[in-house]
């Protein structure tokens, strides 16, 4: 019997069994829908958290003192006092795949206007951090180089201490406030970026020159990190390759000697990120994917009681000809119709639920793929479960198969 | 008997055993005989005589344990499974006590069944024949009536139909009036003596004796033997019968 002929008959088996052939499908649609949801959710987490990433910055790299044995101890990274000064500038000086630079040290402390207060942490950095952040400054200006070298006490702040130390309202510019006791001029106020993927307040912040806060604040002639960017994210992995070499050999590390800091790329964390979202991914596709497969079993059972039940009609149609391979085919394409059709309907239910998500909060993308392995995946459930009892219709006795009441 | 007429039957010491748990069951033990061209022949027997399993033999569902069966010239004997269903599809026409007729599928499509599984018809060619043989069963009217919106006589005229259509060697019919009433059974006999007028080759397997009467050669099969094959000189006409019969309110 011709392709053609098949599917009419397939339709017409499956049309005449309309609530029966519904709630095998239900089964399948399920699943089907289950995956694309976990999908969706899986990676629009990804993406919402790659969005997050890339938020802190373009091609950050970040070092930071790290890894000192001292008489085969360990060292506290952050007690370590390995990038000074000349670090910094001879970074400067021989960047090639580096465009920005800006050392970073910080200190955490109360900061004061008139009767209001609040915690919050001081960045002093160079004028190039805002660059390396992609930091828009909201109101006012940002410090310059002149600043930096007279290590000006002026200082910019974030949104939130904006708000906690200005709550009527007024204009922060050109006010001084007092951060551990020490007067900044607030010369300009920072564009909120909102919480991080972390939790944490992006806006609790002030910014000074890293002068200012070395000398005046910490007293201190190290840095806590140096924060670069890279010339692009391509080149991210040169421009490591040359800062590690410009510090290693500024702290005089030769041969196999181990670096005294490290290099994190804002590519490396995303990659990291991405790894763990695609193992959550994976759990929960994996999970949803059983349900596909308890659907599977669902269709088999079915088509086994549609076997049995159709048997005398089986029975004729080898008796006028059909051939094993006839009535098998007939079988296994209803069957995969079955799951293809439960598949378009769980795609469309997927869909329909992925927006109920997204309304809920939860950050959603399709992968255009998933619709197409969901697919693939309902065909084969539908020749895989429907093989066996496709082989039972082909391997009956066509004379006790007429005779079946 | 015509001897120089063809041959479409020919059965040469057919045997066939059954191994039921530990026991044979011999339900055919050696049968012969030869069935011409444009023959009607009734196979008459009680239950366990073996005239069910003659017709499976016969319809080439099943092959003998031992012996010879030619379908047409053809040796049934060593087909497969595969080549048994193609000389079912193109040789043989079968028409079943219970119609068999596909549920809820119209007459024509029901009809063009057969043909559906021989690759040479094309979906035109297949509703052509199918219209044609529902004429020639008196059904031209009734195309798409569907199977359960017709009566017991029309369900059976559909399934000769279905039995012409191939164009086949010989028409196995198994019991075909054995679930209509008499008035509806004298329709099919004249039907049958029709196709039989018209040089069709007519099996009829029944435990009806009276069919014997209509039909052009009787066999008489007993405990998986012949007892008896008789030409029937006076056939008699379908027809007629069916003018005797006391005329019903709802015919």
């Amino acid at each position: 019997m011709n392709f053609l002929n098949l599917l009419k008959v397939a339709i017409r088996a499956i049309a005449s069994n309309k609530f029966r052939s519904f709630l095998s499908m239900l089964g399948i649609i399920i699943g089907v829908a289950a995956v694309i949801i976990m999908m969706a959710i899986g990676q629009g987490s990804k993406e919402s958290v790659r969005k997050n990433i890339s938020q802190m910055g373009t091609n950050i790299i970040m070092i930071r003192p790290g890894a000192d044995m001292r008489g085969g101890v360990r060292q506290d990274p952050s007690a370590m006092q390995t990038l000074k000064m000349a670090d910094y500038e001879r970074i400067l000086e021989e960047k090639a795949f580096v465009t920005h630079v800006s050392p970073e040290v910080t200190s955490s402390g109360q900061a004061i206007y008139g009767a209001n207060n609040t915690s919050t942490s001081m960045y002093g950095e160079s004028v190039e951090y805002f660059d390396i952040r992609q930091w828009t400054i909201a109101d006012g200006e940002s410090f310059t180089e002149e600043d930096v070298r007279k290590s000006a006490k002026v200082c910019l702040i974030g949104k939130t201490v904006a708000d906690e130390l200005f709550p009527n309202g007024q204009d922060p510019v050109g006010k001084t406030i007092r951060f551990k006791s020490i007067p900044f001029r607030v010369i300009g106020v920072l564009k909120s970026k909102g919480y991080n993927s972390f939790g944490m307040d992006q806006d609790n912040l002030m910014v000074a020159p890293y002068t200012t806060v070395m000398k005046r604040l910490l007293a201190q002639t190290y840095f806590s990190s140096i924060n670069c960017s890279a010339l692009s994210e391509e080149m991210t992995d040169q421009a490591i390759e040359e800062l590690t070499r410009i510090l290693r050999s500024n702290h005089k590390l030769s041969g196999d000697a181990v670096d005294d800091f490290t290099i994190r790329s804002q590519q490396e964390m995303m990659e990291t990120m991405s790894t763990t979202m695609d193992t959550i991914t994976i759990i929960l596709v994996v999970a949803a994917a059983f349900s596909l497969l308890v659907a599977g079993i669902g269709i088999m059972n079915i088509m086994l009681v549609s076997v049995t039940e159709r048997t005398k009609e089986i029975g004729l149609r080898m008796s006028v000809g059909a051939r094993g391979i006839d009535i098998s085919n007939q079988f296994l394409l209803e069957s995969i119709m079955i799951s293809v059709t439960g598949g378009v309907l769980g795609v469309i239910v997927g869909y329909l639920g992925t927006l109920v998500c997204t309304s809920f909060g939860l950050p959603t993308s399709i992968p255009m793929w998933s619709i197409f392995v969901s697919f693939a995946v309902c065909t084969l459930i539908g020749i895989i479960f429907g093989y066996f009892p496709a082989q039972k219709a082909a391997n009956l006795d066509p004379i006790e198969a007429i005779r079946y009441e | 008997m015509d001897e120089e007429k063809k041959v479409v039957i020919e059965l040469q010491n057919v045997k066939r055993y059954f191994t039921v748990g530990s026991e044979t069951v011999k339900a055919l033990r050696g049968v012969s005989f030869k069935i011409y061209e444009g023959e009607f022949v009734t196979i008459m027997g009680t239950s366990g005589s073996g005239k069910s399993t003659l017709l499976n033999q016969l319809g080439c569902l099943d092959t003998p344990t031992s012996g010879e069966y030619y379908l047409d010239g053809v040796s049934v004997r060593k087909m497969s499974k595969n080549q048994r269903a193609k000389l079912r599809n193109r040789k043989i026409g079968f028409v079943f006590q219970s119609y068999n007729l596909l549920p809820k599928t119209t007459a024509v499509e029901n009809v063009e069944l057969p043909l559906m599984y021989n690759s040479k018809y094309n979906s035109r060619q297949r509703r052509e024949a199918a219209v044609k043989a529902l004429e020639a069963v008196g059904l031209g009217d009734r195309l798409n009536h569907k199977s359960n919106q017709m009566s017991g006589g029309q369900m059976q005229r559909v399934a000769i139909a279905r039995a012409l259509v191939n164009d086949p060697a010989v028409i196995l019919a198994d019991e075909a009036t054995g679930n209509l009433d008499t008035r509806t059974s004298f329709e099919m006999l004249v039907l049958f003596q029709k196709l039989y007028r018209e040089g069709r080759t007519i099996i009829f397997v029944t435990h009806n004796p009276e069919i014997a009467h209509y039909s052009s050669r009787n066999i008489m099969l007993r405990d998986g033997k012949i007892r008896e094959d008789t030409l029937n000189e006076n056939i008699l006409s379908a027809e007629e019968g069916l003018a005797k019969l006391p005329k019903t309110q709802d015919d």
